[in-house]
């Protein structure tokens, strides 16, 4: 069952910073057209507009994309949006205790980091 | 294989001796046999369509229709076999078999082919804006997106027949009418195996004048299937969901309407001659097979359709309607468990989609995956039944002829295994 670790299956059923801001700076919904997981992000910067002071997600789908959501988001306060965009998927499967997933599966727990990677370049090109 | 009737009440059931002939399904992975339950998608191959394949590239591989040597000979013989094979299996004439790359190129061919003849203005088909394709909400994509399609590039409008609480298909007159051109519908559903009556919808489109195509993918290695019985006008499936290769398909068309077709696939071996302006067709069923065809996939479907025939469609059915009634009383045993569609086995094909509790099916799926069953979780490219459904993807099983009442015993228990999982965690 390692799959679905302790932690994976905590997170799915009592996520962490799920929620819609009001005042958020950046908003992007994406989804994963094959499962139909979908996810959508909202973040809240300091002042110096490049570090996140809070993120939200709200979404549906399977337990791997929405507690590797969750996971993630613990994650990312406090961190520079360079920084976020400089992830690499390894760097987030190791965030989820480097469970094994299937080919299939991988798709699902990466939903969350490029949604948010997604509304990053968005705000950026924005500016 | 051997058919055994296991008590005086039952049908007969096709019991473990199927299974050996499928070498994939006596691996052990992990120190434990696959569960293979999803046949809907593709099925396993047994020996003796493997070794047909085998025996042609080892033996008289060659291209067909061409060479005046013994392997070319062979080939050929071989291969308009294969069209003879599936005539005799459905009940129609030789040249009435186009092979193509599996059903979904024969639908793609259909469209294409319907508009050339609309293009070319030939007396074949009459498409004006406005005309009417009539669908159903529970086709495949496949039999679904040609036709959108079709629709959008010559102005034509998608009508749909709805379906009931129970997944059965509402045939509602009304729906055709004289600007009914087409009309596709699928033989049996691949989501909630809902078996139609495509008599009837013959019928009514017929006293329209319209064409009906007919998606027999899930229904024609299934059960005995007669074409002439249902009088549609079209009719396609798949190889490699009966037992042969990948990479055939087959269109059935009537004769007449064949003939007056324009191709849709233009090149070598469907021409009779050519000079620099024009071009007269070979014919049937070689106007429509454009290009070397698939040789080693026509003759598996020799060994497959030998193979279901030693067995008998009858049989199979009756297997199936077995394994889908033992199957469907045990399941509805599982806690948190929604099952679609109709529940009596008599009434459906061998596909159960569910959902249980509100655990994503993927999930659902990737546990079952580790106890080594395999069912596909998913929308089963059929988005537009998913919304009548009122769902976004469900679990699927499908059965044939090698599946056992031990594999549905596997199932629960691996639904079990996921139920606990789940149950746990929520009690966090």
């Amino acid at each position: 069952m390692d799959i679905y670790l302790e932690e994976m299956m905590d997170h799915y059923k009592n996520p962490r910073n799920k929620g819609k801001m009001k005042k958020a700076d950046l908003i992007l919904a994406d989804s994963n057209p094959l499962c139909g997981d979908e996810l959508e992000i909202s973040i809240k910067l300091e002042k110096d507009k490049e570090t996140v002071k809070e993120i939200k997600f709200i979404g549906k789908g399977c337990a791997i994309s929405q507690a590797s959501m969750s996971i993630l988001s613990e994650n990312l306060t406090g961190k520079k949006l360079q920084q976020i965009i400089a992830l690499k998927n390894e760097d987030l499967f190791e965030l989820l205790g480097n469970i094994k997933l299937s080919v299939m599966r991988v798709k699902c727990a990466l939903l969350g980091l490029k949604t948010v990677q997604k509304a990053i370049i968005k705000y950026e090109t924005e500016k | 294989m051997e058919i055994k009737n296991k008590t005086k009440n039952r049908k007969p059931v096709i019991n473990h001796g199927a299974k050996k002939d499928f070498p994939l399904l006596n691996k052990k992975i992990n120190g434990k046999e696959i569960v293979y339950l999803d046949s809907a998608a593709t099925t396993q191959k047994p020996f003796s369509v493997i070794k047909a394949i085998e025996n042609y590239y080892y033996n008289y591989n060659a291209n067909v229709h061409r060479g005046i040597y013994r392997i070319s000979e062979e080939a050929t013989v071989a291969y308009e076999l294969a069209h003879k094979k599936v005539a005799e299996f459905i009940h129609c004439h030789q040249e009435e078999i186009i092979f193509t790359k599996n059903a979904t190129e024969s639908i793609n061919l259909l469209a294409y082919s319907f508009q050339n003849s609309v293009l070319i203005n030939d007396d074949f088909i009459s498409l004006r804006e406005g005309d009417e394709i009539l669908l159903t909400i529970m086709e495949h994509h496949s039999n679904f997106v040609p036709w959108q399609q079709l629709a959008k590039r010559i102005g034509l409008k998608l009508r749909f027949l709805e379906i009931d609480k129970q997944g059965k298909l509402i045939i509602d007159e009304k729906k055709f009418t004289n600007r009914t051109k087409i009309v596709a519908a699928t033989h049996v559903s691949n989501v909630l195996g809902t078996i139609n009556d495509i008599k009837t919808i013959v019928k009514l489109a017929h006293k329209h004048n319209a064409l009906v195509v007919v998606d027999a993918a899930q229904s024609v290695p299934h059960m005995p299937v007669d074409v002439k019985d249902l009088d549609c006008d079209f009719m396609v499936f798949s190889g490699h969901k009966m037992l042969a290769s990948t990479g055939i398909g087959c269109l059935y068309g009537k004769r007449e309407l064949l003939e007056k077709m324009q191709p849709f696939l233009f090149g070598g071996d469907m021409i009779r001659s050519v000079d620099c302006e024009n071009t007269t067709w070979n014919d049937l069923p070689m106007k429509f097979e454009a290009g070397t065809p698939p040789v080693a996939e026509a003759i598996s479907m020799i060994a497959a359709i030998d193979y279901l025939n030693k067995i008998g469609m009858k049989n199979v059915r009756g297997h199936e309607i077995e394994l889908t009634k033992y199957a469907l009383g045990k399941l509805e045993k599982i806690n948190g468990i929604a099952i679609y569609g109709s529940t009596n086995a008599e009434e459906r094909g061998g596909v159960i989609s569910f959902n249980l509790q509100n655990i994503h099916p993927h999930d659902i799926a990737t546990v079952l995956d580790k106890e080594n069953i395999a069912i596909r979780a998913g929308n089963h490219c059929a988005q537009p039944l998913m919304r009548a459904l009122q769902t976004n993807a469900t679990c699927r099983i499908s059965f044939y002829v090698y599946n056992t009442l031990e594999d549905v015993d596997k199932l629960v228990k691996g639904l079990e295994i996921v139920n606990r999982i789940f149950t746990i965690s929520n009690k966090k």
